[in-house]
């Protein structure tokens, strides 16, 4: 019997999420793979134009669910508007983009449609009798393979920069209103309002050139030489996520999926071993170089040149050949 | 509260590639779980109140839990029972909402992602099993007067964090970079010594095997195995000085970007 995939995409302010195509692309695949259809889902409030944006994709059918109720993002109308829907229409696969949005409440979706919930899919492959879903454990240090063991619904996030929005089929879509009562969605939350993160901030996003650094450099004290490297590179300092939890730079200068994402033409890696969450916020740079310890780090997966070695040495030794030159 | 493989540690996968290599490796709470844990250790003091770790795994959680109880935990509960190993979000979340419902708390912190398997789903799990609501990724818990909402900034992407207020008794799933964790006095740690470890067996929460751990699991992980590269990383060799020597020269004759 043929399959139906679902695609539940997420905008805010009048915008889709940049996961929002990666996931019709996900999905678009998992639909050619298994002999089947995809079909996408929008929630919002005055969402005609998102739709009619998604609708341009090889697709069954774009379902809306457009009210007020919908127009700031909670757990509980979520929950409340997908859960019917789905339940009438019966998908065998629901995709989201991996985002901080939606891991919030599909546990919670999943719990209440009883189905299976597979968080931040990379890839999958036939595993003979079933699928076999490849997701990042232990940080992105290591890639596990694993099997759903019940039959039924499963909800699937994917994984950000994990399957390309580029590679998203063109196409024309129907637009249908989502099945139930959007309107009667309750929240469960009473939203106030956004705040920027460390004020005004500084825009990596620009640089061309970065030298990041990451936990392994061992502790505010020992960053000066990092930053003369890059000073001697002309180049921004930027962070992984850990320095700047523990304070030993500002939160203006993170890398990474709750930081800034960005793509220089040299991104210079010292003492990051390489979470997902880092890797998603810098591996479209243009070229990478990585100073780590650990020649098993993940960050090495993505660079260009690697560097395995006491970085209190490394780092010094490349400002003096600089210097020299 | 989860006791995970520290991250600092280097990892080899066991010779049936299945799962890592557990024999020798450092083992501590987990990174947003003692951010949770701080966080409930300022609250309880603001609140005259107590607080009480649960932690499901095996016997060398115990050592977490001791470590909790030096940092100012008041009560420590061990999920030890066999029956609860190798399990997934849905069995965790369901072991660990009877152990909650039997502690009787009134507020739930945890962290909002395992440092080893990383699903950040187990306590979205746990919320929905007590019918509380819950928020992932907390960047700030402040209790309302009265005591029936909490005032909750959660993490967004792209550098921004959402305000908004959540009834009480909820689940807050807390984010690292909300606090700095305290560290255990010499006077914690020996105190923590003499602490019971209360164990709370399949029983004594009303739970059926075949509900809990492996068998209570949707999800099975079949293999592990080390990131695939994207192939084009060269390894350059030799002394830094000559590693340094080598990096520049590339940069500017292959990559051309100095």
């Amino acid at each position: 019997m043929a399959k139906t995939i679902w695609i539940v995409l997420q905008q805010r302010d009048g915008a889709l999420h940049r996961g929002s195509f990666e996931a019709v692309a996900a999905g678009q695949k998992l639909a050619s793979d298994l002999g089947g259809e995809a079909e996408a889902v929008l929630l919002g409030s005055n969402v005609g134009e998102l739709a009619a944006e998604v609708a341009t994709s090889d697709l069954a059918r774009v379902w809306v669910a457009d009210a007020p109720a919908l127009e700031t993002y909670t757990p509980g109308a979520y929950v409340a508007t997908l859960a019917p829907a789905i339940g009438e229409r019966a998908p065998d696969y629901v995709v989201f983009p991996h985002t901080y949005q939606t891991v919030d409440y599909i546990a919670r979706l999943a719990q209440r449609l009883d189905a299976t919930l597979l968080p931040e899919v990379i890839s999958w492959e036939d595993g003979g009798e079933d699928l076999l879903w490849k997701r990042p454990i232990l940080q992105g240090k290591l890639h596990g393979r694993v099997r759903v063991k019940s039959p039924g619904l499963v909800l699937l996030s994917v994984q950000s920069g994990a399957i390309g929005a580029d590679q998203r089929i063109a196409g024309s879509a129907e637009i249908s209103p989502l099945p139930g009562d959007p309107g009667s969605a309750a929240a469960d939350r009473e939203v106030i309002g956004v705040e920027a993160v460390g004020g005004e901030g500084v825009d990596l996003g620009t640089a061309e050139r970065i030298v990041a650094v990451g936990r392994g450099v061992g502790g505010p004290e020992k960053i000066p030489p990092v930053e003369e490297l890059a000073k001697a590179l002309g180049a921004e300092i930027g962070a992984s996520r850990p320095v700047i939890d523990n304070g030993w730079l500002p939160r203006e200068r993170q890398i990474g999926s709750s930081g800034q994402t960005v793509a220089p033409k040299l991104y210079v890696a010292v003492g990051i071993s390489g979470a997902i969450q880092h890797l998603v916020g810098m591996k479209a740079s243009g070229c990478i170089v990585a100073i780590n310890k650990d020649p098993s780090a993940p960050i090495f997966t993505v660079a260009d040149y690697g560097l395995v070695g006491d970085l209190h040495e490394i780092v010094p030794a490349i400002t003096k050949v600089l210097a020299g030159t | 509260m989860k006791q995970v493989p520290d991250t600092e540690a280097r990892l080899r996968i066991n010779a049936q590639g299945s799962w890592i290599e557990e024999q020798d490796l450092p083992f501590v709470i987990n990174g947003s779980d003692e951010c949770a844990l701080e966080e409930a250790l300022q609250i309880a003091e603001k609140t005259s109140g107590e607080v009480v770790v649960v932690s499901l795994g095996p016997e060398r959680t115990r050592e977490a839990l001791r470590k909790a109880y030096a940092l100012g935990a008041g009560r420590a509960v061990h999920l030890a029972d066999p029956a609860f190993g190798g399990g997934d979000p849905v069995s965790n979340g369901r072991a660990l909402a009877a152990a909650m419902a039997k502690e009787g708390v009134d507020l739930i912190l945890t962290g909002s992602q395992s440092d080893d398997l990383g699903y950040g789903t187990t306590a979205s799990v746990l919320a929905g099993h007590l019918g509380w609501p819950h928020a992932w990724l907390v960047m700030g818990i402040e209790i309302e007067e009265g005591g029936q909402r909490a005032r909750v900034t959660r993490e967004m992407e792209s550098g921004q964090n959402e305000i908004f207020t959540i009834g009480l008794p909820a689940v807050l799933e807390v984010q690292e970079g909300i606090n700095q964790p305290r560290y255990a006095s010499l006077r914690g740690i020996m105190q923590a010594k003499r602490k019971e470890i209360f164990e709370a067996a399949l029983a004594d929460l009303g739970l059926e095997p075949t509900e809990v751990g492996s068998a209570g699991a949707r999800l099975e992980i079949v293999d592990v195995a080390f990131p695939e590269s994207s192939g084009a990383a060269e390894m350059l060799e030799g002394s830094p000085e000559e590693m340094a020597q080598a990096l520049v020269e590339r940069l500017k004759t292959q990559a051309r970007v100095l």
